[in-house]
């Protein structure tokens, strides 16, 4: 018998778990996750919970319902990976060996890498949605918000979801406006990149959207510490923006044991070939999902599309044959804009975002980088399908590789 | 896609004069995309400029600031008085290596 282990049960855990069960001869090949709980939350819901559009009780469910028959599930936290040894080590210091291991514990929002950011005023004036718990406490805080300076902050690149602070400032441009208190609040959205929107053509059609809303920007902000006597956010280069709300999307980092294990990078993201996942240190362990270090966005849409192919090389790989499904880093991501609006985004590893209809060429009914009503629907339902059909493993209509049909191609020079 | 020619070598670049092609960057291009922005290129700026050269071919993009000094060992301030106000930008800008960028 031979063991896969999959460290984490999320999104690209799950969705691993179920599609390489069906390929296994269960006599053969044992499959074990490995998370820390058995809550499973559906993240990309976190986004409307301080707006009071989703409750946290409609994005959790446990991890065990979408795990298949035959695949254990162990709920401990990770000590580290002993990788000479094929070994993983759990913090009640159990052990499970592996012939080939699946590393999947994404990334996580760690407030502690920013002086000042957890003290007096975290999750009391200092927030984050990107946590179902830093979600419920800034719904709390919004309820009985009387109005000032909010300011929405990402302290750096990369983080998961890459649109959601510019969603988190739509939507709440909207939330305020419904409650008629637009007039009082401030809006500023603060970035370490030099633009709200740093891909061109994005830039062209998207470019207007903060100034339409009287959202103001500071770009090039690479936060040093919150000063919280202040209540200011202080940069390196000793730039000063007060706040009297502070919605922040702290530094992003993989988990502490891929570190302990010395199978990171500085922000703890496993090293792997861009096209098969596979580790650039261990020929047997790969890294899916947001837990490694591909060149692309950190999100479920990437965790899906290259599982897809990932699915089909693993089979080809454990059985010595060579992986021909290479992942072209293709994903995309429906953008609320708020109003009942949204947008929808298709790009890889080459191509940005581009605009035109999606799936099918002309026709959609998504509409790509412009906002529709369609698009809004396409994200709301989207909570559905999470549950139902992508952590399952079951067919999506949706191509792995990127496709140019559809897309709006301007002639350059 | 757009060609430029830099120091007497024709390069490819973007619309905001950032090269494309890694291999089309030399030592002497980027002394001339340094005096585009105003930088007299020192020892201590090109210690950065290596770093970020070495740095792209094992990453597929341009290290952040933040790599720069966690991997790189350059002090965060030092990198914002060597290239001002816009480090991460300069600095790719120099290297002829993309600029840091999101998803849109």
């Amino acid at each position: 018998m031979k063991r896969i282990v999959i460290l984490g049960g999320g999104t690209a855990g799950t969705m691993a778990s179920n599609r390489l069960r069906k390929r296994l001869d269960p006599a053969e090949w044992a499959i074990t996750v490995v998370d820390q709980n058995d809550a499973h939350v559906y993240q990309p819901g976190n986004l409307f919970v301080p707006f009071g559009i989703y409750q946290p009780a409609d994005l959790v469910k446990p991890r065990r319902r979408f795990l298949p028959e035959g695949v254990e599930l162990v709920l401990s936290e990770i000590d580290h990976v002993e990788p000479e040894k094929n070994l993983v080590v759990l913090a009640d210091e159990r052990t499970l060996s592996y012939d080939f291991l699946i590393i999947a514990t994404g990334t996580s929002p760690r407030p502690d890498q920013t002086p000042g950011m957890i003290g007096p005023e975290w999750r009391t004036s200092i927030h984050e949605f990107y946590t179902l718990e830093g979600a419920t406490a800034l719904a709390n805080t919004l309820a009985d918000w009387q109005g000032g300076r909010m300011v929405v902050h990402i302290v750096d690149m990369p983080i998961k979801c890459p649109v959601a602070p510019l969603e988190f400032t739509f939507l709440a441009d909207s939330y305020f406006t419904e409650r008629a208190m637009r007039d009082r609040v401030e809006m500023v959205f603060v970035t370490p990149l030099d633009g709200a929107f740093t891909k061109p053509i994005a830039s062209k059609h998207l470019g207007g959207i903060l100034d339409d809303r009287k959202v103001s920007l500071e770009s090039d902000f690479l936060v040093e510490h919150i000063d919280t006597d202040a209540k200011s956010l202080v940069s390196f280069d000793e730039r000063q923006i007060p706040f009297d709300l502070l919605v922040t999307i702290p530094l992003n980092m993989g988990a502490d044991y891929v570190a302990r294990s010395k199978l990171g990078d500085d922000l703890n993201y496993v090293p792997v070939d861009k096209q098969t996942l596979l580790s650039k240190a261990h020929d047997n362990i790969f890294a899916i999902g947001d837990a490694s270090d591909i060149p692309t966005s950190k999100a479920g849409s990437v965790a899906h599309f290259s599982i897809e192919l990932f699915e089909d090389n693993f089979i080809s790989y454990i059985h010595g044959r060579p992986m021909t499904k290479l992942f072209d880093g293709h994903a995309n991501c429906f953008i609320e804009s708020g109003h009942g609006k949204g947008m929808l985004i298709d790009f890889n590893y080459d191509t940005e975002p581009l605009p035109g209809k999606y799936p099918l060429p002309g026709f959609g009914p998504f509409s790509l980088l412009r906002e529709s009503e369609a698009n809004h629907w396409g994200k709301m339902t989207f909570r559905w399908v999470y549950w139902n059909l992508l952590l399952t493993g079951k067919d999506m209509p949706f191509e792995p590789l990127m496709s140019m049909a559809g897309k709006e191609v301007e002639a350059r020079s | 896609m757009t060609t430029a020619i830099i120091n007497g070598t024709q390069v490819h670049v973007n619309e905001e004069g950032f090269l494309t092609n890694y291999d089309e960057w030399n030592e002497e291009i980027a002394k001339v995309l340094a005096a585009n922005i105003g930088i007299d290129l020192t020892d201590e700026h090109w210690k950065v400029i290596r770093f970020l050269r070495d740095d792209f071919p094992t990453q597929g993009e341009t290290a952040t600031i933040r790599r720069t000094s966690t991997v790189g060992g350059f002090d965060i301030k030092q990198l914002f008085a060597l290239f001002p106000q816009k480090p991460a930008k300069k600095m790719a800008y120099i290297a002829g290596l993309p600029k840091p960028r999101g998803c849109v």
